[in-house]
């Protein structure tokens, strides 16, 4: 059993990291909108199916799409904070929050009738060459996605810190209408985040795509996993995401092993209600 | 109801109107469409409690739902127990799970994305739960034997379903209004419009909020035994899956939050679009909630009272007595 427990960590840690990206994007609009975006899930299965049909298509491979998709989930969530999201809730967190309910359903079942629910995979002829990590074997594909999400986020973390951009960010985030005394343009600013946490959401699917299947409710069962993350690691908290993502990966692979695969989720569900009990502010949040 | 105006009055009987009628249409047709609706109504009476005098959005009523309906058919297909026992076992399971996730959701004063979050991850938990465990019968159900009977609280005829259903609506209508008027009534509205003068005054807001959750989840989980003695057969996805939690929210906010008739017409409301739709899209699964998305984005940008509200400007009695209802 210890033989393979190893293994299970570090299969883990790759899809944890594959969580964190996904959890870096929810974690930023929250932070600053104050709002968990409940279509973050049916955005990456978006970003999934355009990246399966960029490849199959066109013959992209997904990481050569990621200069394609990015830019076009940047622009997308930009337009759907500004032109949607925005307008249409009044200035009130509460409807701001079921307008992005109602975009996830209009998103997943749009999906579901144009591409039906069959189950679609990528064949990519290197995805599941394995490469020898102190004596586990992983999918070449998850170790990619692994770094390239790890890279991901003192990235994010320096653009906020050091950047003109990132500090209205920061600053939109902390006090609103001071922000929009000193000049900043507030509407913008909550777009650009949006933005930006679309195109994590891009990137994670770039990324997953060579190992992972699509159906139109793959998204769900990232976004639940999603959700966790951001509590666990303090919403609103980019190392908290980071964290948490990869204790998570771990969390849910471990009760895999030893729990059965249909139950590893529970494992991440009951860390949520503990973490609820114990510690409601996170990892690394505030004391709220 | 001492301050209706004409247009809510005209509202109110609409909707009387259309449910009379189907005892006239004697088509089974609009019957079963009818009695469906009408069951998830009540569970959008349910989310009312919290969601519409509490402000408390939760996004996982299916939890209650689903709770009371398992209660029941684990006791009735497990133990063998009797339908009333198991309905009234359903409502009391309904009301306990509300109370324990207020309580915990509440102890830490968690409101807003909080609370929606931790509403849905608890339905969540218990659709995973009640999909692998043995004696809720895993992924396969549960099926309550045939067995119709007043006892048994299984109907042959639909009209009685029907009629028994309709005095259940009017019921759960008739207690939201005794709650809306009562002094907890005031004491939630208060706590939704601001919590921390609410605790300034002396309420205790923990215990209303708890005692909010533990009286929606009685309403819930009688939705979902409800749910249970008409098909007669649950599983996880039924009754846990996210589609519950989503009708729960989407009736009451389209016919007023926070409404006594809010819940009802929003839900019929809805459920006579999506059914008019049917002849006008293409047949397919899940359009229909499409259209629930656009009508909800909506009625939130240009209804922010709901159906209730937009009536209420209609023939005020006076200008005070508007005022009042908004």
């Amino acid at each position: 059993m210890s033989s393979l427990i190893f293994p299970a960590v570090l299969s883990g840690l790759m899809m944890g990291a594959v969580y964190a990206l996904v959890a870096l994007g929810l974690t930023l609009i929250y932070g600053v909108l104050h709002i968990i975006n409940f279509a973050h899930g049916s955005l990456l299965m978006l970003a999934l199916y355009a990246v399966y049909f960029l490849w199959y298509h066109l013959g992209i491979d997904p990481y050569l799409a990621i200069p394609i998709v990015l830019p076009a989930f940047f622009a997308l969530g930009y337009a759907l904070q500004r032109g949607l999201i925005a307008p249409m809730s009044s200035g009130s967190e509460q409807n701001v929050l079921l307008i992005t309910l109602a975009v996830s359903m209009i998103i997943d079942n749009l999906a579901l009738y144009f591409w039906t629910s069959n189950t679609r995979t990528a064949d990519i002829a290197y995805a599941y060459d394995t490469v020898e990590i102190l004596g586990a074997y992983l999918p070449l594909g998850r170790v990619i996605a692994f770094c390239a999400a790890i890279a991901v986020a003192p990235l994010l973390w320096c653009f906020m810190a050091y950047t003109k951009t990132g500090s209205a960010i920061r600053a939109v985030a902390i006090e609103k209408r001071g922000a929009e005394l000193v000049g900043i343009d507030v509407n913008h600013t909550y777009a650009i985040c949006f933005g930006i946490g679309t195109a994590c959401v891009a990137l994670a699917a770039c990324l997953l795509l060579p190992t992972f299947y699509i159906t139109p409710q793959v998204g769900y069962t990232f976004v639940l996993v999603a959700f966790t993350t951001v509590v666990l690691g303090g919403m609103g908290s980019l190392p908290g995401a980071l964290i948490a993502g990869l204790l998570l990966g771990v969390i849910e692979s471990l009760c895999g092993l030893f729990l059965g695969e249909s139950l590893g989720q529970i494992g991440i569900f009951l860390a949520f209600i503990l973490i609820l009990l114990f510690k409601p502010s996170g990892l690394l949040g505030r004391a709220r | 109801m001492k301050s209706q105006s004409i247009g809510q009055l005209a509202l109110a009987a609409a909707a009387v109107a259309y449910l009379l009628s189907v005892y006239f249409a004697s088509s089974p047709v609009w019957m079963g469409f009818t009695i469906n609706a009408l069951i998830i109504a009540v569970v959008a009476m349910s989310w009312n409690i919290t969601g519409g005098f509490g402000g408390l959005s939760s996004f996982g009523h299916a939890a209650l739902y689903g709770t009371g309906a398992y209660a029941s058919a684990i006791l009735q297909v497990k133990y063998g127990v009797n339908a009333l026992v198991g309905f009234a076992a359903g409502i009391l399971a309904g009301a306990a799970m509300g109370a324990f996730i207020g309580a915990l959701a509440f102890r830490y004063g968690l409101r807003g994305s909080y609370f929606a979050l931790v509403t849905l991850a608890f339905a969540e938990v218990l659709r995973i739960c009640a999909s692998s465990f043995e004696f809720t019968g895993g992924g396969s159900g549960l099926q309550l034997k045939l067995a119709p009977g007043l006892a048994n609280l299984q109907f042959a005829d639909r009209t009685v379903v029907y009629t028994a259903l309709l005095i259940v609506v009017a019921v759960v209508m008739i207690l939201t209004a005794l709650i809306k008027y009562s002094r907890f009534g005031a004491y939630l509205i208060a706590v939704r419009e601001n919590e921390d003068a609410a605790r300034a005054l002396g309420i205790d807001t923990y215990r209303i909020k708890v005692q909010a959750m533990a009286i929606s989840g009685a309403f819930g989980g009688l939705a979902g035994v409800l749910y249970l003695q008409l098909w007669l057969f649950i599983d996880s996805t039924v009754v846990y899956g996210s589609a519950v939690s989503v009708e729960a929210l989407i009736g009451p906010i389209i016919g007023g939050a926070g409404t006594v008739w809010g819940p009802l017409l929003g839900t019929l409301g809805l459920h006579l679009l999506g059914e008019g739709a049917k002849h006008l899209l293409p047949n397919a699964p899940g359009l229909n909630f499409v259209l629930y998305a656009v009508v909800l984005i909506c009625a939130l940008r240009f209804l922010p009272q709901g159906l209730v509200g937009l009536a209420g400007k209609f023939g005020a009695f006076t200008k005070k007595q508007e005022a009042d209802d908004a």
